[in-house]
């Protein structure tokens, strides 16, 4: 069978200023599965990420070079608003981050954007995506509070439902659970694990088991550059190159 | 011998720790003290006023004539003075005051953002004088032939004056408001796919908010309690005024005026020191709100904004 990459990377290269952050990346990431990104800090896989919903637009001084496909089109092109394609790529950030406003209005934020002001349409959103997030039985009855009193955890899947709510085709997931205890850690895992059907997840994580537990694709990147990408299994079971073994092995990293 | 000195060295060590100590504590209260001194003074010559005419008058009485036979000690218009100007000053200084704060804080390139701080930094370092003698001959004449007026010192020209003097302190403490913003916020914002005015306006404006409204009361405060600009360009007139080209005579400028020529201890002394204490409880009541709505949204952000 024909496998479906929604986004593709072609030769892309990533400068902060002079420093060149990535070089030569080229990967596919298919549809509806969960990419795993992984390697030491500073490897540049945060980078990565966020060069898919170009939020490297925001800092000064960067260039990219080579093409981004999302869907064929390549998200770099003069014609493409930044601000649309945030829309359809959704992005979970390492520390939880809601807004301090309500829980309801939290999730109801990218909808308003979008122009969504029917007021049913809205509250079923807010339902759905909470309950989508595995979150919606915790604070049905405080959705009028503060979502800065829930707890890191239930801030994070509160991010997460956030990032649903605006019916994203791809969540981009920056180390999701590294500010979290383990429980939380294993909640947002069984959710992601539940997304997969209807999102595509592409994860940078430090932690090794987790890429191991929840991706079916794995890269490995070292110093700005993929050294291998592939089936998570492979990656962690027989890698082809002798660095990937290394940091899977602890060796370094 | 040795262990001796070292005994003595540390018992020396003890004692300009603690003198330090005491000096540092003295002067912190040093400045609570003749606070409090300043307090008493005004309350003690401000409260004997009472003995001749009540509180209500004082208060809402509409009679300015302090120096007539018999004297009238009606403050309220000059308290409409005060608050005529400040308002008016506040709906020309919060706009501009605030508008410029997103400017430096978010929109400006770095380069521009370094010099219009400057530049307001440059603003809040005028001397009022020196503003109040631009008022009195460049605005002041203006107003006078542009619309034709009997005077062009009036509320106006105070308000614009007042405005003038607000604007670096709403703005560079909005600014700073703004700016200490978390950027997860920005990030969060952005990821959904907003723009950067709709970042602006749903995101960091809100959760600034405790910051940039106590920039604006602080704001307010100062140009309530300003002397010398509407001293020279309010006009003077203790009557309640009826629209913004009508000369005013704020407290303060009362205040300055007349004190040179008040009998000591005289009804008309006491009676300028009252006006203090109604200043004084305005400003007062200023910064309390101002702390209070700094503090109220501290612990858990904005709320349901």
């Amino acid at each position: 069978m024909e496998k479906d990459f929604i986004i593709r990377t072609k030769n892309v290269d990533f400068y902060y200023g002079a420093f060149r952050a990535l070089s030569d990346i080229t990967m596919d990431f298919e549809k509806n599965k969960v990419t795993a990104l992984i390697g030491p800090s500073g490897c540049g896989k945060s980078t990565l990420l966020r060069l898919l919903n170009r939020m490297n637009d925001l800092i000064d001084g960067t260039r990219v070079e080579g093409e981004i496909l999302f869907e064929g089109r390549n998200i770099y092109a003069p014609d493409v608003d930044p601000v649309e394609i945030r829309q359809r790529i959704g992005m979970v950030f390492q520390k939880p981050n809601p807004f301090p406003k309500s829980i309801y209005n939290n999730i109801t934020y990218a909808p308003k954007l979008a122009g969504i002001r029917e007021s049913g349409e809205i509250e079923a959103l807010v339902e759905e995506s909470l309950k989508q997030a595995v979150l919606w039985d915790e604070v049905k009855d405080i959705l009028t509070k503060s979502a800065m009193t829930l707890s890191g955890g239930q801030q994070q899947r509160l991010c997460i439902a956030r990032a649903l709510a605006m019916k994203p085709d791809v969540i981009l997931m920056d180390e999701p659970t590294s500010a979290l205890d383990p429980i939380s850690t294993a909640k947002i895992e069984e959710l992601i694990d539940t997304l997969k059907k209807h999102y595509t997840i592409i994860i940078v994580t430090h932690n090794m088991q987790q890429a191991a537990r929840i991706s079916e694709y794995t890269g490995f990147f070292y110093l700005g550059k993929v050294i291998e990408f592939n089936v998570t299994e492979k990656i962690f079971t027989n890698p082809d190159v002798k660095q990937t073994e290394d940091y899977i092995t602890g060796r370094f990293g | 011998m040795s262990a001796m000195k070292i005994r003595k060295n540390i018992l020396t060590l003890h004692a300009k720790e603690i003198a330090i100590r005491n000096l540092f504590g003295f002067f912190a209260f040093l400045s609570v003290l003749l606070l409090g001194l300043i307090l008493l003074f005004l309350f003690r010559e401000g409260l004997p006023l009472f003995k001749k005419i009540s509180l209500a008058d004082f208060l809402f009485g509409t009679a300015w004539y302090p120096t007539y036979e018999p004297p009238e000690y009606g403050i309220w218009p000059l308290i409409v003075g005060s608050l005529a100007v400040t308002f008016f000053a506040s709906l020309i200084a919060v706009p501009l005051g605030l508008l410029s704060a997103v400017y430096i804080a978010e929109i400006a390139p770095t380069r521009i953002k370094e010099i219009l701080k400057s530049i307001i930094e440059l603003l809040a370092g005028l001397p009022s004088v020196v503003l109040g003698f631009f008022g009195m001959v460049i605005v002041g004449p203006w107003l006078q032939e542009t619309f034709d007026l009997p005077t062009g010192l009036n509320i106006m020209n105070a308000s614009v004056m007042l405005a003038i003097m607000a604007i670096p302190t709403i703005s560079s403490l909005s600014e700073d408001a703004l700016y200490a913003v978390p950027r997860e916020f920005k990030e969060a914002s952005y990821a959904l796919g907003a723009t950067k005015y709709e970042t602006i306006i749903r995101v960091i404006i809100p959760a600034a908010l405790s910051g940039v409204s106590t920039a604006v009361i602080l704001g307010m405060a100062r140009a309530i309690g300003e002397t010398m600009v509407v001293l020279m360009v309010a006009g003077g007139a203790a009557a309640i005024p009826e629209g913004i080209f009508d000369a005013v005579r704020p407290m303060t400028a009362s205040i300055a005026a007349e004190m040179g020529e008040a009998p000591f201890r005289s009804g008309h002394y006491h009676a300028l020191f009252a006006t203090g204490i109604v200043l004084f409880v305005i400003t007062l009541a200023f910064n309390l709100i101002a702390d209070y709505i700094s503090n109220r949204f501290r612990e858990t952000g904005s709320g349901t904004l």
